[in-house]
């Protein structure tokens, strides 16, 4: 975030440039407060790993008990299970989905009939302005024992399944029912990134004899590439928390199929609130999955830099 | 190309006919579902049960409309999601519109340390628990707030702001301030009539967020007077210990002529919910390809 233009202002003293933007400090005041209190707050909380929680006391009052927390993560069998799915989920979730929204866009983008492509896209970001909560309700309804997918499987003289409650069914429910809704919604960023294209360079290139895929590979391609970089970066870094949505499967799942669904934030929330699991605990295993986020980002971040893309900082 | 009128009026070329296929493959798996809910929701339960295939909407009734609207939790908590929607946009907008103005204004000393905490919070974050205590300690459990005030500021709308408004040429603000008019005036009396389509965009974009929110309600809200829609459609539709249910069970021992189907009941649900975010979707749609998302990952 390099800023050239502080430089603009010629000498004069802090006081009064302070002065000077008095009203947009004033503005800007309700969301630092909002920061301080909703995201710092909690970030100095993070303090209670390390100690065990006593309610009557606070975060401030608790007693300090040293690394004795992450020591108990080593060895709890639930959060090896739930880290272990969180970084499955995360990573399939980006092998499968990540490239679909850039083919998709591709293909709306070299699509010629303008009223078909706009209905196409309506209809494919649809599913992204509703809650997990409702989608979740649909998929049950498809899958269950009398729903439209049994009676198909039927049809083909399968038996009557629950897929939901099926262990090898339940991840690829996840992946797919995560295309369905997010893939016409992320793919409005690269179509973005290729109406950003000079018109000229496709012309030119019709006009020297490239065919479609020359096209799109010497144009298109180098045209969004720095878009898909940093995306990419983002959902790195944001793996293991959006990449294991929380929303996604806690409304999906059940007790049948904690073992390969269960992940660190529904693990968090199942025993923090359901159960009544220690509170200093419960913060170490979420320190946990923080800072394996900010390392894959900073990773990332770094790799992409390697490659000669832009990075995110 | 692509985007040329002329092209628009040239045949369809193999490349089109294709991609129409697939695209319309991808359209209707899309959407069947959405469209199963409506059919299921106004068929009679003998319907359902003797076909094999409900795919098509052959009978007609509203008894699972009727059901649904008679349920006073279903009203109970359909305002409490009319008030979190009104208060919470324009909570957010309020703050988020302030804010990225501010924060658009290069020469401010503390700008860009500002923007760097803020960036921060969209990777690193304390945790479930923490949070949860600082939301307590501020007595905003059980209280609609809650769905309001810490759900209530979107980082990746703010940045988009922020870049829009760096982008209005200054020289709009500098002719009012020749004038005497102070930044809040030129905010509120230039910048955000100009920025009028821009921001009914954020705002709805808002609203869909706030109609939709059930984490916090998970999370704070006991209270069954103050839980939002989406509670009442979790309980009905997934962890299936509502009334509705209950009522459907209930009617059908009544009404053995006319039973009514549960899954009615819950798709009849889903449908009454999701009208608002299906009335102004035509109107978030408009603006997707206007290319605002654009400026969002240029930092």
């Amino acid at each position: 975030m390099a800023d050239p233009t502080t430089a603009r202002a010629p000498r004069r003293s802090l006081g009064k440039t302070i002065l000077q933007y008095k009203y947009f400090y004033l503005m800007v005041l309700p969301i630092l407060v909002w920061y301080a209190l909703f995201s710092y707050g909690p970030m100095y909380g993070v303090t209670l790993a390390f100690k065990t929680f006593n309610y009557g006391k606070g975060i401030l009052g608790s007693p300090w008990t040293g690394l004795d927390n992450f020591k108990t993560l080593l060895t709890d069998p639930e959060f090896r299970t739930a880290f272990f799915n969180t970084i499955v989920i995360s990573v399939m979730k980006l092998v499968i989905h990540f490239p679909m929204p850039i083919v998709l866009a591709i293909v709306l983008y070299e699509f010629s009939r303008n009223k078909a492509r706009r209905f196409f896209q309506t209809i494919l970001t649809f599913p992204h302005f509703i809650s997990w909560v409702v989608l979740a309700g649909i998929v049950m309804n498809i899958l269950s024992k009398d729903g439209i997918y049994n009676q198909i499987a039927m049809l083909f003289g399968a038996d009557p399944s629950s897929p939901l409650v099926d262990e090898r069914a339940f991840r690829p429910i996840l992946y797919i029912t995560h295309v369905w809704r997010e893939i016409g919604w992320d793919s409005i960023i690269y179509l973005a990134a290729l109406a950003g294209i000079n018109p000229e360079l496709f012309e030119a290139a019709e006009v020297d004899g490239a065919g479609r895929f020359r096209r799109l590979l010497s144009i298109a391609w180098p045209g969004i590439k720095s878009t898909v970089s940093v995306l990419l970066i983002l959902h790195v870094g944001q793996m293991l928390t959006q990449g294991a949505s929380f929303e996604q499967i806690f409304n999906l799942y059940s007790s049948p199929v904690y073992s390969v669904a269960d992940t660190i934030d529904t693990y968090i929330y199942r025993t923090s609130f359901t159960v009544g699991g220690d509170f200093g605990y419960m913060t170490a295993v979420g320190v946990v999955k923080s800072v394996i986020s900010l390392v894959l980002l900073w990773a990332a971040n770094t790799f992409a830099k390697r490659m000669g893309e832009q990075g995110l900082y | 190309m692509s985007a040329s009128a002329a092209a628009a009026k040239k045949k369809w070329s193999p490349f089109d006919i294709g991609a129409f296929i697939v695209l319309g493959l991808l359209a209707v798996i899309t959407f069947f579902p959405f469209y199963n809910v409506l059919i299921v929701s106004v068929a009679k339960f003998e319907a359902i049960s003797k076909s094999d295939f409900y795919i098509l909407p052959l009978s007609f009734d509203l008894t699972a409309y009727k059901l649904l609207l008679e349920d006073t939790k279903f009203w109970t908590s359909f305002l409490n999601s009319v008030i979190v929607t009104a208060a919470g946009v324009a909570f957010s907008m309020a703050i988020s519109v302030a804010g990225a103005y501010a924060l658009s204004k290069r020469g401010m000393p503390g700008r860009n340390a500002m923007l760097s905490l803020i960036l921060f919070t969209m990777f690193f974050n304390g945790g479930l628990i923490p949070f949860y205590l600082i939301v307590k300690d501020l007595g905003l459990v059980n209280n609609l707030l809650v769905m309001i005030v810490p759900a209530g500021l979107n980082t990746f709308y703010l940045i988009i702001m922020k870049n829009y408004f760096g982008g209005i040429p200054e020289s709009l603000e500098e002719s009012a301030k020749l004038d005497g008019a102070n930044d809040l005036y030129i905010l509120y009396k230039i910048i955000l009539p100009i920025s009028a389509p821009f921001m009914a965009t954020f705002a709805l974009f808002y609203a869909v967020e706030r109609w939709n929110e059930w984490w916090y309600a998970l999370i704070f809200i006991s209270d069954a007077s103050k839980a939002p829609l989406q509670i009442y459609l979790r309980e009905t539709l997934i962890t299936s210990n509502s009334m509705l249910s209950l009522m459907a069970q209930t009617l059908a021992e009544q009404r053995q002529s006319a039973k009514v189907y549960a899954p009615a009941l819950q798709m009849a649900a889903i449908v009454v919910s999701s009208l608002p975010i299906i009335a102004v979707y035509p109107f978030l749609q408009k603006h997707f390809d206007k290319g605002i998302m654009v400026g969002s990952i240029k930092g």
